[in-house]
């Protein structure tokens, strides 16, 4: 069986509630978002991003992720033919208070940005024994 | 005043615009196929950069003939074993691209960069086919 054949996703561009002051466009990443009784992971698409310029906060329970591209690689660079634009990333998530937000943990590679957050342990599931 | 702003924003309209320059249209198969690829001219020589992030760079395969590179390969998204998904937007699957430059271009001395998820492809042109000023006697 042959693999499916992969399919272009047009970038999303972030509704910003507030104008910024740099003209540089912001994009939604597309994230897989999955949990295991250990941990919640998010996985983010960020391509051109450096780790370096990665920047994940969390703040009245709101994991903020942000990938801020280096247009400085473009320098000298006449487009003659383009099909996608480019920009920088960010997207917001809340996150129940069964986080424990001082253990999350981060991974880049690829462009793909894997955030673990392990649960706290009370959120953890606990088997009860029936004696 | 070189402002950095204004020519960002000046590419990015540039990038919005969808540039379709004539001596492309027809020569890349299938426009709106995967990977996306933009193609910019820097000095003499053409430089694509296509958008491939998660692909593992083993998973990679470029090849160049004459005037013609393709690009081909696959990605994958794999899930742990056991995990409830909560949301699912990522795609996997393979492609085949070809793309098809109007210029003389040397496919042996095409250089292919793979970092954070981009390709870039550095097409120089051939030393014969680079434009030559003639002087009036």
């Amino acid at each position: 069986m042959s693999p499916q054949e992969l399919q272009v996703q047009q970038k999303r561009e972030l509704e910003k509630k507030q104008e910024s002051t740099v003209p540089a466009r912001v994009f939604v990443p597309t994230t897989d978002i999955f949990e295991t009784e250990e941990a919640l992971s998010l996985i983010v698409e960020m391509p051109g991003v450096d780790r370096a310029k990665v920047d994940v906060s969390v703040e009245d329970g709101v994991l903020t992720i942000q990938g801020h591209l280096d247009f400085s690689k473009y320098e000298g660079m006449q487009p003659v033919y383009t099909e996608y634009n480019i920009g920088h990333y960010r997207r917001s998530f809340s996150l129940s208070n069964t986080v424990d937000q001082g253990r999350i943990s981060a991974e880049m590679k690829d462009g793909v940005l894997t955030l673990v957050l392990p649960k706290a342990e009370e959120a953890k599931p606990r088997r009860i024994s029936v004696s | 005043m070189y402002n950095a702003f204004d020519a960002l924003l000046d590419f990015q309209q540039a990038l919005e615009s969808r540039l379709q320059s004539d001596w492309l249209r027809g020569a890349t198969a299938a426009t709106g196929a995967f990977p996306p690829i933009n193609v910019f001219q820097q000095s003499d020589n053409l430089v694509a950069i296509i958008e491939l992030v998660g692909v593992n760079k083993s998973d990679l395969e470029i090849q160049a003939k004459n005037n013609t590179i393709r690009i081909s390969g696959k990605k994958d998204v794999t899930y742990p074993e056991k995990v409830s998904l909560h949301r699912r937007e990522r795609l996997s699957g393979s492609f085949d691209r070809t793309l098809t430059v109007p210029i003389q271009i040397d496919a042996d001395r095409i250089k292919a960069e793979y970092r954070d998820g981009v390709l870039a492809l550095f097409i120089p042109r051939t030393e014969s086919d680079k434009p030559r000023s003639i002087s009036i006697n």
